[in-house]
């Protein structure tokens, strides 16, 4: 029992130096934008070695906090600033992602407009006939509290998320397609690259037409489809100039493959 | 272990009860295996094509959509091995000083039980956010395996406790007062003659323990983090497979696949730990019991 | 053979062994207060602020809305608890019977694949078993009842059920053969069938560990984020029926914490304490029973 103890007393004297880490970028922020940011480092990291990038995850507020307080240089924030953090921050946007009502493959129906959306989202209307769909009662999915995909849908509705019914509320994307292929009555709404990617790998969803605009990556790009978010990185005033150097790799065209990749719109 | 069997003299007890409870055990235990096989059938129909070498050894791609899982099944052993450290003695000598060191029922006593208890109810994602403000932050640990690990011990401790106290209460009630009659001292007493006794029980614990800290997702993802390269040393962030797997279910579109069979390499790794647990577990003590 | 001098080696031997496990124990007790104590300092805002009374006098917990704010942490409570206490209903009958079984009838080989199946089972990631039941059990409960969401405190009960199943199955099979030999055999000279002897003898003896299982298992059951999250539904209401969708506190910390604002984490803060302390009353109270009512037997 003995040996384990000092194996590990010895790992950690070793590795208590924390000189080799200065070059450490930490990023920290939104899962959405994880992923992406994530792959975007290693590229980096690849063509300028002696850089090390740290991505972690943990929520856009998180992103928020960390690059006020100076843990992180870099935040990752699924959403536009709100007015009191940008006293502190700039956000920089990286891509834009567009958020898409789905329902089951299944269902008939393939358009809804704004007021039916609003109705089906307040109960006004409860079954799936009056829409043009089967007869059976409507499984309304929203999103939790203070998602961005959420505040962006809502505000497009133009609705208080107490006016809204639902019969299921979600977290993650991923979630939300999950809810929908487990009860082909359920609506909900998500990212619109989560959505193709799954709709293309055959998950059984269909992507539905919001007021008269098809949701595609294409129509996010040219600014037709009305529905849709910024996923920003913020620096602030003690950013360093090796995170700004990271800073400007992300905002250039260079890593436009990866964001595609990861099912988000590039806008250089 | 007998295998009990009833007794060959029978007067009146007829053999409804008996066949009665056997039928209803074997529905339970069909149940579970039939559960069981349903959850693992899923998995491996997902995810066994993609399971190969170069999977268990190649690093992390396209936000684990292709590649592999090598640097992650490092940093996983990593968290564990830092865990169990801690854990066991600290799990070991709770339990120990529970059983010989003190009075039962004495306040001191009630109080550390009582602690140890509500430890095990604390929310896993409550765990988290204690990691990260008090073993990340406070600490100053950072995102580390190390704070990781010390994370996951806290979480296993009530594990480790309650199950070494129940091994060592289920001793025969004779050891003890033979060891003082002997002079033993209660210290050479305890590791000599109660420990070994009980240590298929103690290892039971382990073997839970290490499988609930397997598992845990929600208290790696704020301490142990997020990154998938191969951790250098223990204060290097590294990416549980647990916290591998919550990323491809839900965060990464059509990270199913990838997903499942990072699940089945973990039931594989934990197969492997238990098996090599218990292994150590039951040589260790054939080395002691041939002393005697 | 014990000359004087080895008796007192052995006491102040004993006496120091005794003092460094006994500091080892209050450390292992103590954890517990060091972490009541962070979350009462990320909840003091929110307390300070006067709100933690609305927490249980609101019926509705919306903390974000801007026309609206509600506060109520009562039904997300009441959805902890009904998910845990049936979770422990499906999973104790079953784990219960199978250790039975696999003690008194089935071959050892049996038990140890039965074991071995338990162990991996405990490893499964929670996302594993919410993943499952969100494609599996959800579907299969909204082809029973079709105008039901699906996701339920039902779906919540039986996802917990099976992560728990392994916990009460372990400890059970621990318990059920640390009974003495002996005990059983005397039974079986006293005429008794096997079934009596394993409901009047060995299933009493052996308690202790099982409820120790079960406490684990509960413990494990109210603490569970990952898993219900996904199957539970989500809305925080008091369940009228079994169909009904919940919100057990653990999925609101979950879904919320990452988004929220500074006010937002304090209550969240808040929350998690109000489950913590609630855990105290229900998991203390029985264990300081439990270790009172072993005063009178074993050991030291």
């Amino acid at each position: 029992m003995l040996t384990p103890v000092l194996l590990l007393a010895a790992l950690c004297l070793g590795s208590c130096g924390k000189g080799e880490k200065s070059e450490s970028i930490i990023v920290t922020g939104s899962s959405t934008i994880a992923p992406l940011v994530a792959d975007a480092a290693k590229q980096y990291e690849a063509s300028h070695p002696g850089v090390r990038i740290e991505v972690q995850s943990g929520g856009s507020s998180r992103g928020i906090s960390d690059a006020t307080s100076g843990v992180a240089e870099l935040g990752m924030v699924s959403r536009s600033l709100k007015d009191e953090e940008k006293t502190d921050l700039t956000a920089h946007t990286l891509a834009m992602d567009g958020v898409c009502v789905v329902i089951h493959r299944d269902n008939p129906v393939k358009q809804l407009d704004k007021q039916q959306l609003i109705d089906l989202y307040t109960k006004k209307i409860t079954n799936w006939k009056d829409v043009g769909g089967n007869d059976a009662t409507v499984v309304v999915a929203n999103k939790a509290e203070g998602r961005s995909t959420l505040e962006v849908f809502l505000h497009y509705l133009d609705l208080d998320n107490a006016d809204v019914k639902a019969d299921v509320v979600v977290g993650e994307n991923l979630h939300v397609i999950h809810s929908v292929v487990s009860n082909p009555n359920t609506i909900g709404y998500v990212s619109i690259g989560t959505a193709s990617a799954e709709e293309k790998a055959g998950t059984p969803i269909k992507l539905v037409v919001t007021g008269k605009v098809v949701p595609t990556m294409e129509a996010v790009k040219d600014g037709s489809f009305p529905i849709t978010r910024p996923l920003n990185v913020v620096t602030d005033a003690e950013t360093s100039p090796a995170a700004r150097a990271f800073l400007d790799y992300l905002m250039s065209t260079e890593i436009n493959d990866i964001i595609e990749k990861h099912f988000f719109v590039p806008i250089r | 272990m007998t295998t009990f069997s009833p007794s060959p003299v029978r007067r009146s007890p007829s053999k409804w009860p008996d066949r009665a409870l056997a039928l209803v055990g074997a529905i339970a235990t069909l149940l579970s295996f039939g559960l069981f096989v349903w959850l693992v059938w899923d998995l491996v129909r997902l995810g066994l094509p993609r399971l190969s070498w170069t999977f268990l050894t190649a690093g992390v791609e396209d936000a684990g959509r292709s590649g592999g899982i090598g640097p992650l099944l490092v940093s996983t052993l990593w968290v564990l091995l830092c865990c169990l450290t801690l854990a066991i003695p600290l799990g070991t000598g709770c339990a120990l000083w529970l059983s010989e060191f003190v009075r039962r029922g004495s306040l001191l006593a009630r109080l550390v039980t009582g602690g140890v208890d509500l430890l095990a109810s604390v929310p896993s994602i409550v765990f988290g956010l204690f990691g990260m403000v008090f073993f990340s932050q406070t600490l100053g640990l950072g995102f580390s395996i190390l704070s990781g690990g010390l994370t996951l011990a806290c979480m296993i401790l009530p594990i480790l406790v309650r199950t070494t106290l129940s091994a060592l209460e289920a001793l025969p009630a004779d050891l003890r007062p033979a060891a003082a009659a002997l002079g033993l001292s209660k210290t050479t007493a305890t590791a000599r003659i109660l420990l070994p006794a009980a240590f298929p029980g103690i290892v039971v614990g382990i073997t839970l323990g290490i499988g609930r800290a397997l598992s845990e997702t929600a208290a790696l993802l704020f301490t142990s983090g997020y990154s998938t390269r191969t951790p250098e040393s223990l204060s290097d962030s590294g990416r549980a497979l647990s916290v591998h797997i919550y990323d491809l279910a839900l965060n990464v579109a059509n990270g199913a696949p990838m997903a499942s069979s990072s699940a089945l390499v973990l039931l594989a790794v934990i197969f492997v730990v238990n098996a090599a647990a218990v292994t150590l577990a039951e040589s260790w003590l054939r080395r002691r019991l041939s002393f005697s | 053979m014990t000359s004087s001098r080895n008796t007192s080696l052995s006491r102040s031997v004993d006496r120091v062994t005794g003092g460094i496990l006994g500091l080892i124990a209050i450390v292992s007790g103590g954890l517990v207060l060091v972490i009541l104590w962070h979350l009462i300092s990320g909840a003091w805002p929110a307390i300070e602020a006067g709100r933690l009374g609305l927490f249980f006098t609101d019926g509705k917990w919306q903390p974000g809305s801007e026309r609206d704010p509600q506060f109520g942490v009562v039904p997300m409570l009441a959805g902890s608890v009904l998910v845990t206490l049936l979770a422990v209903a499906l999973a104790l009958p079953v784990g219960l019977a199978s250790a039975v079984f696999h003690r008194f009838y089935a071959p050892p080989a049996l038990e140890r694949w039965h074991r071995r199946m338990m162990e991996l089972l405990i490893g499964v990631p929670a996302v594993v078993f919410g993943f499952w039941g969100l494609m599996v059990v959800v579907p299969a409960i909204v082809r029973f009842a079709p105008d039901s969401p699906g996701q339920s405190l039902l779906a919540g009960g039986i996802v917990l059920a099976l992560m728990i199943l392994p916990l009460i199955a372990l400890t059970s099979q621990a318990a059920l053969q640390a009974v003495p030999a002996a005990q059983l055999q005397a039974a079986a000279g006293l005429g008794l069938g096997r079934a009596s002897t394993i409901l009047s003898i060995a299933l009493p003896a052996a308690r202790g560990g099982i409820t120790g299982g079960v406490l684990l298992g509960l413990a494990r059951a109210i603490g569970e984020t990952m898993a219900v999250v996904l199957v539970c539904g989500n809305i925080p209401q008091i369940p009228q029926s079994l169909l009904d969708p919940i919100r057990p506190i653990t999925s609101t910390i979950a879904l919320e914490m990452g988004y929220a604002t500074a006010s937002h984490k304090a209550l969240l803060f808040c929350a998690a304490l109000v489950l913590v302390l609630f855990c105290a009353l229900m998991v203390g109270w029985l264990s300081f029973r439990k270790s009172a009512s072993d005063s009178g037997t074993g050991g030291a």
